[in-house]
């Protein structure tokens, strides 16, 4: 079986971000960027359907900078076997769509039996990467998968949702998005790292990947035009006296100086 | 490594006292490659995903819990970073296996079992091991399966350990030897199965055995209640009539001395690694804590005082890193040049690479040691009242932090050996002590030298005061050399002397690789060097010469007086005299940018 798995490549979660003067990007001095969390649960589920199959490929795809090499290569220290880096400026900022059509592309190119993705990107969370890809490919998605199994070219995924369990089945090739438990993601062994290594990264410009003109939406349905920082918490105030003037305080705090009612 | 490294020359031992360093020779933690970095990651994330979340039953000793880590961690490969690919090992540098050890740091107990078992457990058959020895236990040392432990100290022998009263006699077969004695302080007893322990055949001749856990007459004393580092297993190790055979004699009969010794060499340097990874992660939760903790209406890490000891902290910790990664890639600058093929590669790499540093060794295990010590002092002290109590990390870092100026040679060891050693080259002339020192004399009797004060490039001042720092050893060691001569082959009787030398060596290693390491992240472009590096440097320089200065005097008014004593003040004066930078603005600046930054960099 050929997986076919995308990773991002974003600020870790724990980096304090600042924005850049330009009002859209992020400082990137002193951040550290990392595979997206949600796209290790793809990256070991890719692996451990390998593995019991005992044959097969995982394949890593990112459409990103040069520096997502750094993604793929941990990709590849936990076991991966090939990976693919698409490079273009317009993946700068880009939506959901661009993202999704750069895959769409590769994974055309590829004909994977299985694709593999993090239910969202951390970052900019949009989860919107897994149901394009489904429709640009028209090919069976589903996300947030928290249990999967694959049988006989069939794929059999539960999610969660309010107060239940869905279960999703459909035929491969499918695009799946894979939740936080699906499986406990491996370390990149010391073994691993030295044999990702040996592994090449192939760099494709968009036009190698199969992107054709257009195909990006040139320029972005998407524009961001600014960010900003949640703001800081101020403390947190405990109102005092009796129960009816503490309620009479809240509702004056809510209307008068919070402005939400 | 990366190319950029493969061009670096091999620097002997003890340079930096007579040299400036090229920044091309000088490694710094900055110049990992990816892959190396990868393995750092590997480390860090073992570390917050597995040991981490067991903290507590790690601390109560609990069954199977370290042992079962340090399996996982054979599995992933950490236990073997610095191994010989042969024996399953990777074969990475001593530089990346530094940086295996400090990410590992965080859990003290977990990281002594860890350190145990890499270093002083494992290293003495790497080394000194015959083939069949290696072949027999490496590969089990490497994934954990082996668990290893080193017993070496005893009731009566400690510091003075070829004082051992344990005696091996070799059995009229001539098959085994039979052992006798008791063992104390080891490290990883409880669980280990191999301990490579020293006794004395026919008590004269100092000599290393590798004994299994599971050979007759081996016995295990209780566990040793401890003030720190509580979920190490600490035991005594009895042995009563142990028939050990032949061929698990490590190296010769008579050769114990060369392997204990060597082995605490890397000990020590591993040590010092893992501490001051502790003291950066202690120091991190700390200033946290003080961006939270509100009083008068402020957080306390606005506080001039709260700061202070931020600053201090960080700028002793920022020198020992700078150290450390400039000894680690001495070393394997220096294995670099030893034949791959060359069947005596291991005893090599231990005998003449690693001993080469040895003062540098020694100096990280004291210098980091202490630093670690004073961090956590002011970790408690910042946290306050709830410093005290168990709640909180401060407490059990406080503790944790203790034993390290007292394990792998007492620090007061560790300082006879740097001023011993160093007063021994000098006097081989192996290092030009001698002729700096009669230099510097030509040079004070003359006219000042008013140097070129304008000079207004990066650290200018701090180079200078760097240089300063070598004249005073210079000062400090020629008189020592003039007065006491030939006597202080026997360094007993002296041992104050050669500790107030060597925390002079110590300071000055400790200002130049700080200094190096801000010039050569300069020379990168690193983002921060102009404001948070330089400050780090600065503020260590400034207080380093103020100790400097008044650890000469002490050790010049004890070796000379009179008229030889004015002359010997005055020169030392002149030699430490420098304009001082304000030290308060520098703290206060390094404070505010531990507070506002994740990443420090250090």
């Amino acid at each position: 079986m050929k997986i076919l798995v995308g990773l991002k490549h974003v600020p870790d979660t724990e980096t304090k971000v600042k924005v850049a003067d330009d009002g859209v990007s992020l400082v990137e001095a002193g951040i550290k960027f990392v595979m997206s969390p949600y796209d290790e649960y793809a990256v070991e589920e890719a692996l451990k359907l390998k593995e019991a199959a005992g044959e097969g490929e995982v394949l890593l795809v990112c459409a990103g900078p040069e520096s997502a090499t750094a993604t793929l290569r941990q990709g590849l220290a936990m076991g991966a076997d090939r990976a693919v880096l698409i490079q273009d400026p317009r993946f700068d900022r880009a939506d959901g769509l661009v993202r999704a059509s750069a895959l769409a592309s590769v994974a055309t190119q590829e004909s994977p039996d299985l694709v593999l993705l993090g239910k969202q990107g951390v970052g900019t969370d949009e989860s919107q990467t897994v149901p394009m890809l489904g429709e640009l490919l028209d090919l069976p998605h589903v996300s947030a998968v928290g249990t999967l199994e694959i049988v006989d070219g069939r794929f059999t995924a539960h999610r969660e949702i309010e107060g239940a369990v869905e279960v999703m089945e459909g035929s491969l090739p499918a695009i799946l998005g894979c939740e936080k438990g699906l499986n406990e993601p491996r370390y990149a062994s010391l073994k691993g790292i030295m044999q990702a290594k040996k592994k090449t990264i192939d760099v494709r410009s968009a036009a190698d990947a199969g992107i054709e003109d257009g195909a990006l939406g040139e320029g972005k349905m998407v524009v961001w035009e600014k960010l900003d920082l949640p703001a800081p918490r101020s403390g947190a105030r405990i109102l005092e006296g009796e129960i009816d003037d503490q309620v009479v305080e809240l509702v004056r705090c809510l209307r008068e100086e919070e402005k939400v009612i | 490594m990366a190319t950029e490294e493969k061009e670096m020359k091999v620097t002997r031992g003890c340079n930096f006292l007579v040299d400036e360093a090229s920044l091309d020779d000088v490694f710094i933690p900055e110049e990992f490659d990816e892959e190396q970095q990868m393995v750092g990651q590997l480390a860090r994330d073992f570390y917050d995903g597995s040991v981490a979340p067991v903290n507590d039953e790690i601390e109560a000793l609990a069954d199977g819990v370290t042992v079962n880590l340090l399996k996982e961690a054979g599995e992933l490969g950490l236990l073997s970073v610095d191994l010989p690919e042969r024996f399953g090992g990777f074969a990475q540098t001593k530089a990346v296996s530094m940086l295996v050890a400090e990410s590992l740091c965080k859990n003290a107990s977990f990281n002594t079992a860890f350190s145990c078992h890499t270093g002083i457990g494992s290293l003495p058959i790497v080394y000194f091991g015959t083939e069949e020895q290696k072949q027999k236990f490496l590969p089990g040392l490497a994934t954990g399966e082996i668990i290893g432990a080193y017993a070496l100290t005893e009731a009566g022998s400690g510091s003075d350990a070829l004082a051992a009263r344990t005696t091996a006699v070799l059995n009229d077969e001539g098959t085994e030897y039979v052992l006798n004695g008791e063992k104390l302080f080891i490290t990883n007893g409880n669980f280990a199965d191999l301990f490579i322990v020293f006794a004395k055949v026919d008590g004269e001749q100092f000599t290393a055995f590798i004994i299994e856990k599971n050979n007759e007459g081996l016995s295990l004393g209780a566990e040793e209640k401890k003030m720190g580092i509580k979920g190490s297993s600490t035991t005594s190790v009895i042995l009563q009539d142990a028939k050990v055979p032949v061929e698990n004699v490590l190296g010769e009969i008579g050769n114990g001395a060369r392997i204990a010794f060597n082995i605490l060499n890397v000990g020590r340097f591993k040590l010092a690694a893992a501490v001051t990874g502790g003291g950066i992660a202690a120091m991190k939760e700390t200033v946290e804590y003080a961006k939270g903790r509100q009083q008068f209406g402020r957080p306390i890490a606005e506080f001039g005082m709260v700061q202070h000891k931020i600053a201090e902290s960080l700028s002793r910790l920022y020198a020992a890193r700078s150290a450390i990664y400039r000894t680690a890639g001495y070393i394997d600058q220096n294995i670099a040049t030893i034949d791959v093929t060359d069947p005596e590669r291991d005893s090599k790499v231990i005998d003449s690479a690693i001993r080469e540093y040895m003062v540098e060794c020694s100096i990280l295990k004291v210098f980091c040691s202490e630093a670690l010590d004073y961090t956590v002092d002011e970790v408690v002290q910042i946290y306050g009242g709830y410093g005290y109590t168990q709640e909180y990390g401060a407490e059990r870092y406080y503790r944790d932090s203790r034993i390290n100026r007292i394990f792998e040679g007492t620090n007061e060891i560790n300082r006879i050996v740097v001023g011993g050693e160093v007063m021994k080259r000098a006097a081989k002339n192996s290092i030009p002590l001698f002729a700096r020192a009669k230099a510097l004399l030509d040079e004070l009797t003359g006219f000042p030298d008013l140097g070129d004060d304008d000079d207004t490039s990066f650290l200018a001042n701090e180079r200078k005061l760097v240089n300063q720092a070598r004249k005073i050893v210079y000062l400090a060691a020629g008189t020592m050399g003039q007065t006491l001569g030939m006597k202080l082959q026997d360094v007993w009787g002296h041992e104050e002397l050669l500790g107030l030398l060597a925390d002079l060596i110590m300071e000055t290693y400790a200002m130049d690789s700080a200094v190096l390491r801000t010039m050569k992240l300069k020379e990168r472009g690193a983002p921060d060097v102009d404001t948070f590096h330089s400050a780090l440097t600065r503020l260590y320089c400034n207080e380093a010469m103020a100790r400097m200065e008044i650890t000469a005097r002490t050790l010049l008014s004890a070796i000379v007086e009179g008229d030889d004593l004015s002359m010997a003040l005055s020169g030392l004066r002149r030699t430490a005299k420098y304009a001082p930078a304000n030290t308060v603005a520098l703290r206060r600046e390094i404070a505010e940018y531990a507070a506002s930054h994740d990443d420090w960099g250090l």
